[in-house]
């Protein structure tokens, strides 16, 4: 219930600010500026220098070549009418540096690339309650990019970029060094990582559709305390990585078909006190692969078609995975040595094939989800081409009824006959 | 050649272990299909018996078959036909009885049940199986007089091929670990039918997983055209040499 509390609280705060910078907006003095070819002021620049704190900015329509813009009070910049900005190639479109300041309803494209100069669509620096929603960002370098700022809240964008390779590719939205950020309903596709969080703290991400992107659907560093739920990433070049993280809440998130040598569903490293549950898991190389990690929580996740439902490395402790289903895997589970700290506790395994006497719903012997051949693979990856050999399916018998090589303290000692509900 | 066929064929047709060989694997398809709630599953399954029993009842089915018309090939050889014509009749109406009973006893649940591409190419691979399998009980059995030690040979063969030669491969990948190994071991599946039959249909099931490390290559290599074509020609020798020496060997025998 702990997430759900900050959540709230989270949504509260928004709420309230989202309320007082449009009163801030309406007070009696505030004015309204149009920019448009149909206009007095055709130039955005020319709009932006008649305006004050608390007034709002139309652009109507147009397609706008401006360099960069630079927005340092507390205004509602908006689009009516599908306004274009666009960088040309070669600038930073729309920097923003203030408080209470709302960009929406606009299309940038085309902002500038560059090897030394993090270039972005909309880029805000030490700011703070700002909201950016309802725009369209195409073919940018860094699409949002957020730095040393607080409540910021991303919504309903829709990002495409059209990334090559990671070094000449930025990030869809990027913050770091943010707390109490707000990040939903975007869809990013064809940058680097589709959403990059590098310190930060207290922020939730919700709905986004991550996509395509070269590298990580989304990225965590250094980020305490956050929540991302209902994501979905799919076909990303190496899945979702969160590292070096403590207290974060991953629910209901769908991760499918990230495939290749180093892709994962999640990629879990240095990651402690947290919560993953509810997510799905199809047709990953590895739907999630932990390493270092302590006190976490693996629950009511569905594994399904994934090469490898789980790969667990020795140097994880404490790990509790609970109520999951594994359905039709390649390898349920795997592992790099023989000292396993964590628990499987009632977890649905396709592969267990024991009875279940005493009626009470949990197979009656204990079902050792690591296969002998999985410990094989480990070690020797060429000897995946003797998959589903009958050698193999010998071998992992004969290991079954007497373990030597298999972990012998990794095991379910109440194995589901029936899938659990999830 | 297939006039003659023609009649083999339907002397083998009406054998009574083809009949139970058909029987066998449908019901046992319908029963994997019934069990199992995910197809894909059941299909998995197939391919363990595809990779077990069709070789093996093929093997042996076509040794016994050969011993059991020998006198029947002796009176064919006492007409006015080339030697090559007669064995080569027998080999492909073996091979068409068999791959009927596969065709009935697999093909007809899977169309059932699973007509999906997977599916198909499991049925494709599996008759591609039993010729090859034929065409090698062929070549042992025309090599060999006496009818124990021809079974004997065909089932050596069989366990050669589908255990022993997996476990020289496990050797040679763990003893030579330290080098790169991913051309010989594709490689190494070419020298062993049941494996390339394997690999063909593993690389359907089990693509997620083939996506890792090493599985990258291989699905790159066998998933390609080209790869598609290596496995097709490699699958077409080893139908082609065995009866090939077969003939051979055959015509120049003393019966």
């Amino acid at each position: 219930m702990l997430f759900i509390s900050r959540l709230s609280k989270f949504l509260q705060i928004a709420w309230f600010s989202y309320i007082a910078l449009w009163s801030a907006g309406a007070s009696a003095n505030a004015s309204t500026v149009y920019v448009g070819p149909n206009h007095a002021i055709r130039s955005i620049r020319e709009g932006l220098q008649k305006i004050k704190a608390g007034d709002s900015l139309i652009i109507d329509g147009g397609h706008y070549k401006e360099g960069n813009l630079i927005i340092q009070q507390a205004i509602v910049f908006m689009g009516i009418n599908q306004p274009v900005i666009d960088g040309n190639l070669e600038f930073e479109i729309l920097t923003i540096s203030g408080k209470n300041i709302v960009v929406s309803g606009i299309t940038f494209m085309n902002s500038g690339k560059s090897a030394t100069r993090d270039y972005a669509s909309i880029k805000c620096i030490d700011s703070e309650n700002i909201r950016i929603e309802n725009n369209k960002i195409l073919n940018s370098y860094f699409g949002i990019h957020v730095s040393n700022s607080s409540q910021i809240h991303i919504k309903t964008n829709w990002i495409s970029g059209q990334a090559e390779s990671e070094q000449t590719s930025g990030n869809g939205i990027h913050l770091w060094k943010c707390n109490h950020a707000l990040i939903e309903n975007n869809h990013i596709n064809g940058h680097r990582d589709g959403i990059y969080f590098e310190f930060v703290t207290e922020s939730s991400i919700l709905n986004n559709y991550s996509t395509e992107n070269v590298r990580y659907g989304l990225h965590f560093m250094f980020s305490h305390k956050d929540y991302y739920a209902r994501n979905t990433f799919i076909k990303n070049g190496a899945g979702v990585a969160v590292m070096y993280s403590r207290e974060v809440t991953m629910e209901s998130n769908h991760f499918e078909n990230n495939w290749g040598a180093a892709s994962y569903g999640i990629l879990l490293k240095d990651i402690s006190d947290s919560w993953i549950f509810s997510n799905t898991f199809d047709q990953n190389t590895i739907g999630i692969y932990i390493e270092g990690s302590s006190r976490m929580v693996v629950e009511k996740n569905l594994f399904k078609e994934n090469g490898w439902a789980l790969k667990v490395q020795a140097s994880c402790n404490d790990i509790q995975f609970q109520y999951n289903n594994f359905l039709a895997n390649t390898f349920d589970v795997a592992t790099n040595g023989t000292n396993v700290l964590s628990r499987f506790n009632q977890n649905y395994w396709d592969k267990y094939d024991g009875y279940d006497r005493t009626k009470d719903g949990f197979g009656d012997i204990p079902y050792h989800p690591v296969s002998m051949y999985s410990m094989i693979v480990e070690e020797n990856p060429n000897a995946l081409i003797l998959l589903r050999s009958i050698l193999i399916a010998t071998l992992d018998k004969a290991e079954k009824a007497i373990p030597s090589l298999t972990p012998e303290n990794l095991v379910d000692f109440q194995p589901k006959i029936f899938p659990n509900k999830l | 050649m297939w006039k003659l066929s023609k009649y083999i064929f339907y002397d083998i047709v009406r054998n009574k272990v083809i009949i139970a060989y058909t029987l066998f694997l449908f019901i046992v398809s319908l029963l994997l299909f019934n069990l199992e709630e995910n197809s894909a599953k059941a299909i998995l399954s197939l391919l363990n018996i595809q990779l077990v029993t069709i070789p093996l009842i093929s093997m042996i089915f076509a040794t016994i078959h050969y011993y059991n018309s020998y006198e029947f090939i002796e009176m064919l050889l006492s007409q006015p036909l080339s030697r090559s014509r007669v064995l080569w009749s027998e080999f492909l109406s073996t091979a068409a009885s068999l791959i009927l009973a596969l065709i009935i006893g697999m093909g007809i649940p899977i169309l059932l049940y699973s007509s999906n591409a997977d599916s198909f190419a499991l049925l494709l691979t599996g008759i591609g199986l039993t010729t090859v399998c034929t065409s090698i009980a062929f070549f042992a059995s025309v090599h060999s007089r006496d009818k124990a030690r021809g079974i004997g040979i065909v089932l050596l063969l069989w366990f050669y091929f589908a255990l022993i030669y997996d476990g020289f491969v496990l050797m040679i990948l763990f003893n030579f670990g330290d080098y790169p190994l991913e051309k010989i071991t594709l490689l190494l599946t070419a020298l062993n039918p049941i494996d390339l039959a394997r690999v063909s249909i593993m690389l359907k099931m089990d693509v997620s997983a083939l996506m890792g490390y090493t599985g990258a290559l291989y699905k790159e290599f066998f998933g390609s055209f080209s790869g598609i074509l290596y496995t097709g020609g490699i699958m077409i020798m080893w139908i082609i040499i065995p009866i090939y020496f077969a003939v051979r060997g055959f015509n120049r025998k003393d019966m």
